[in-house]
């Protein structure tokens, strides 16, 4: 540590030599000294206005277009424009290398915060936790969106405009519903798919026979063999199911559907790990620049000016204060996180019965196991110490729709602690977000129609628009489409079908 | 290690093409919205664009959602004074007592989805039924003014148009034209003078050898006196910038806005006429650099106003067309002189006029307003179920005269149709 005791700059305005400056000192403490695991960085400085492009296609940094990635845009710009929204300071996107944006705008300390943040804070966590691992290919991802985007040009050219987008409204309606959960899926290449796509098209190409058009159809064929249900097995990936099993699709149009399923699948991580992405890349900037500071490597205006931003960062609003907008996922996951080395360190007598396998535990490590092998859900239900619910004053209010009030369910003392924790864990897992719909049925042999079954839990309907989803189902399958709504004990409760029509526009 | 990259300087706009798909989605809607800008902006604010509203129900993009009801725990931070057991009121405003059929109707107080246009999607969308740029570009012809245009170089002209450039180039062509031979001759001799020095050995021709000498320094005196005979600058060098005159269209316009403010002009018909005021405004800052607009209201005795007075004062009197007419002659002659300006007019009235006033008013508009003008319409706006014609609109059905142009006008939905129509049928018009 020969400049151990020169700052790395000083002022406001940062310059690429700067950048790389900091960039070398950061990545000293967090890969030498705290052993972060990363992806090698790629860190892109742009404008404003490029930031809110970025902004409108999710972060991703290429994407095929679509007029609600217009809507998006026109919506930031608009707050923007006004005031009434800052920008990210960053966008990072969960590929290898690890793209990060940094805006021009941002002051040097800014920067600094940025590159510790995502360069490293989130970086490690996508290279780390089972999720990412699991479910997306970092070094496929942009190859993968240059492949959508060319494809879907290419559709819009062949078959209009208007075609494509509506698939694409009926596949983004579909969106959260085109994700396996329970089986890891094939990596992505941007040059198989292009392979596998022209292989479809050649094969409905070659099997295409003049001669089956001239057959009568047949005057309906009594089957001897009773009608086996199919699928077997309730499916849950719905667009993966249509993209199989739509009777009415041109190969294209699968294909499209395929494009918003693999997309749906790379950012299903993302949502699960909110608390736990924003927490981890918060601690270790938070870490990382008070190291710095140590270090005498920056000096104390620098140091103010992050902690100012930290601050901000970090703050939660109780649920009765004005501009309460839910758990703040940085405060939470900042705070839990802190918490678990605060266990590690200095536990107290109530960490110890709360905590005692990691209680006096190294603290790297211990943050480390929680980083790869937890998502939200679990991560709070395993972490979520007394101590915590105490300091954000958590507790639990029962909603049960068929009494006129609402009910305290349980508080932030001795005997709701363990039911508060449980009950914010259930709050991050995705069944409690989403409603439960399978695929049950498809009368392949009759009249193709499509049952989907929608498994009530606790009694909670189906949001108001669950019939325009269904209208965009029915377009993407061609015949009827279903959807039974079931009680806990299976019984039918309502059955909606999508009819005919649409929606207006 | 890390890379660092500077994104800067690519391309920015890369959500045009998503934003140019949610335009032509939503056209439908984006046209009900600025039209029912015109109702609220003034006239002159219509051309910057701006922001219109969108019902955000109709963008919305349907997901599959938990409803109201059924049972849930909801974890909140910074609890003060809660037991647990304790029992709260409800809050209102969350959809109600969970009932499933309310949902559709709750959303439809959302907020609207604002964005802004700009001045030429504005005009763009504002203008997309009418198709008229073309129409009238091609149809209304152009005042034309002299001006200035280069035109290459010429031998003479005054100094400050000398071509400095040109000028050298010139000089530095007649140069070499003039000199080249001498000098490429002096280099010759030269060469070979300061060779003799060196290879000049044989004795027997030292004598020829001095005097051969001596003729190449008479030449080389010859030579070099007429290289610098050449001046470095003469005057058949110089080149002046030509400019020569064409003539061009004129890019300013100006409308005249008539008006009859007669207590039987409500504020339906002045709406009407408003609309019709603003269409036409819009259409010639389209076309025109600058458009100025006057204004003048008349009873029974005309007047220029400013457009707040015009549109929303109050003033009460008869009814003399005639008397607005002569204004706009009046203005005409002291303010746009017709070789100078586009002069448009435009007159709204509900027709009713008296005795000698319409014939009158027909003459002299056919015989002294519209041969300076380019074009005239009169917009009759009028709630008169039958069809008979007011006395106004009898007289003006007289004039022939491919610059004039009259509808009438009942209703909102019939502004953009007749102000197409007063653009684009004046081949094929009918008697109204």
């Amino acid at each position: 540590m020969s400049r151990a005791t020169s700052y790395l700059s000083n002022g406001q305005d940062w310059t690429f030599e700067l950048l790389t400056d900091y960039d070398r000192a950061i990545r000293q403490i967090a890969v030498d000294e705290f052993g972060l695991d990363c992806y090698p960085n790629q860190i892109e400085v742009i404008a404003s206005e490029q930031m809110l492009d970025a902004y409108a296609s999710v972060g991703l940094p290429i994407s095929y277009h679509h007029w609600s990635f217009g809507k998006a845009f026109i919506s930031h710009e608009q707050s923007y424009r006004r005031g009434a929204q800052g920008l990210a300071y960053e966008i990072v996107i969960n590929s290898d290398p690890c793209i990060a944006y940094l805006m021009e705008e941002n002051s040097l300390p800014m920067q600094a915060l940025v590159i510790a943040h995502a360069c490293y804070g989130h970086n490690s966590f996508f290279k780390g936790n089972y999720l990412f691992r699991q479910w997306t290919d970092a070094d496929a991802i942009v190859d993968y969106m240059v492949f959508a985007r060319n494809y879907v040009a290419e559709c819009e050219e062949r078959f209009g405009i208007g075609a494509v987008e509506a698939m694409l409204d009926a596949c983004h309606a579909l969106q959260e519903f085109g994700v396996s959960r329970y089986h890891r899926p094939a990596p992505l290449s941007a040059a198989d798919e292009l392979l596998r796509q022209r292989e479809r098209e050649e094969g409905a190409r070659q099997r295409h026979d003049e001669l089956w058009r001239t057959v009568p159809a047949a005057a309906d064929v009594d089957d001897a063999v009773a009608p086996r249900v199919f699928p077997e097995e309730p499916e849950e990936n719905i667009l993966y199911f249509v993209e199989k099993n739509s009777p009415s699709l041109a190969p294209w149009q699968r294909e499209l559907v395929r494009i918003v399923r693999k997309l749906a699948q790379y950012f299903y991580p993302q949502g699960q790990t909110k608390v736990m992405n924003e927490g981890w890349a918060t601690f270790w900037h938070y870490t990382i620049l008070n190291r710095l500071y140590d270090k005498r490597q920056v000096d104390d205006g620098f140091m103010l000016e992050v902690l100012a931003s930290h601050t901000n960062v970090v703050a939660q609003r109780g649920f009765d204060e004005r501009g309460y907008g839910g758990i703040n996922p940085y405060a939470l996951g900042f705070a839990m996180f802190t918490d678990i080395r605060r266990i590690c360190e200095a536990p107290t007598d109530e960490d110890r019965e709360w905590f005692p396998a990691i209680a006096g535990s190294d603290w790297r490590e211990t943050l480390d196991t929680a980083m790869r092998q937890y998502k939200d859900e679990s991560f709070i239900n395993q972490f979520l110490s007394p101590k915590l619910i105490r300091d954000f004053r958590l507790f639990a209010i029962g909603d049960d729709a068929g009494r006129p009030f609402l009910e305290v369910d349980s508080i932030h003392n001795e005997a709701g602690y363990r039911r508060v924790r449980r009950l914010l864990s259930t709050q991050y897992d995705r069944d409690g977000l989403m409603p439960d719909i399978e695929v049950v049925r498809f009368d392949r042999d009759r009249s193709r129609s499509l049952t989907l079954r929608h498994r009530q839990h606790r009694g909670k309907p189906l949001g108001s628009e669950g019939k325009k989803v269904l209208w965009h189902l029915q377009r993407l399958w061609g015949f009827d489409v279903k959807l039974e709504s079931v009680d806990e004990n299976g019984e039918v409760v309502s059955v909606a079908s999508a009819g005919s029509g649409g929606p207006s526009t | 290690m890390s890379v660092i990259i500077d994104r800067r300087l690519n391309e920015r706009n890369k959500s045009a093409g998503n934003r140019a798909r949610f335009m032509r989605r939503y056209k439908k809607q984006i046209r009900r919205a600025v039209s029912e800008r015109i109702g609220e902006r003034s006239i002159r604010d219509m051309a910057t664009g701006g922001e219109v509203d969108i019902p955000a129900s109709d963008i919305s993009e349907p997901r599959w959602r938990h409803g109201e009801g059924g049972e849930r725990e909801i974890v909140l931070p910074g609890n003060r004074e809660f037991e647990s057991g304790d029992r709260l009121k409800r809050p209102q405003g969350q959809g109600g007592g969970g009932g499933s059929g309310e949902g559709g109707e709750g959303d439809g107080d959302e907020d609207n989805f604002t964005f802004a246009l700009s001045r030429d999607e504005f005009m763009e969308i504002f203008f997309d039924d009418l198709e008229l740029p073309h129409l009238l570009r091609t149809e209304a012809g152009d005042i034309t003014e002299p001006a200035y245009e280069r035109a290459g170089y010429t031998r003479d002209g005054a100094p400050v148009n000398l071509s400095v450039v040109r000028t050298m180039q010139q000089a530095l062509g007649r140069r070499i034209a003039l000199s080249g031979a001498a000098r490429r001759r002096v280099a010759e001799l030269e060469r070979l003078q300061a060779g003799d020095g060196t290879v000049g050995t044989d004795e027997a021709d030292e004598a020829d050898v001095a005097a051969l000498d001596d003729a190449t320094t008479v030449e080389l005196e010859a030579l070099r006196s007429r290289i610098a005979r050449v001046p470095f600058l003469d005057e058949i060098d110089l080149r002046y910038r030509h400019r020569v005159q064409v003539p061009k269209p004129v890019s300013r316009a100006v409308m005249f806005c008539l008006m009859d403010v007669s207590a039987s002009m409500d504020e339906h018909r002045k709406d009407l006429a408003k609309r019709f005021f603003t269409l036409l405004y819009l259409f010639l800052s389209r076309k025109y650099e600058r458009v100025e607009i006057v204004f003048i209201r008349h009873t029974d005795d005309a007047e220029e106003v400013d457009e707040e007075t015009f549109f929303h004062d109050r003033k009460t009197g008869g009814t003399v067309v005639l008397s607005a007419l002569t204004l706009m002659h009046e203005i005409m002659r002291e303010r746009f002189p017709k070789d100078s300006w586009n002069i448009y007019g435009a007159q709204a009235s509900d027709g009713d006029a008296f005795g000698v006033d319409p014939e009158r008013s027909r003459v002299f508009l056919e015989e002294s307003l519209i041969p300076g003008l380019r074009h005239f319409a009169y917009i009759e706006v009028c709630e008169r179920p039958e069809r008979h014609r007011s006395t106004l609109s009898s007289a003006y059905a007289r004039i022939d005269d491919e610059r004039f142009a009259m509808r009438e006008v009942n209703e909102r939905r019939d502004i953009y149709p007749v102000f197409r129509e007063l653009f684009t049928a004046r081949a094929k018009r009918v008697p109204a």
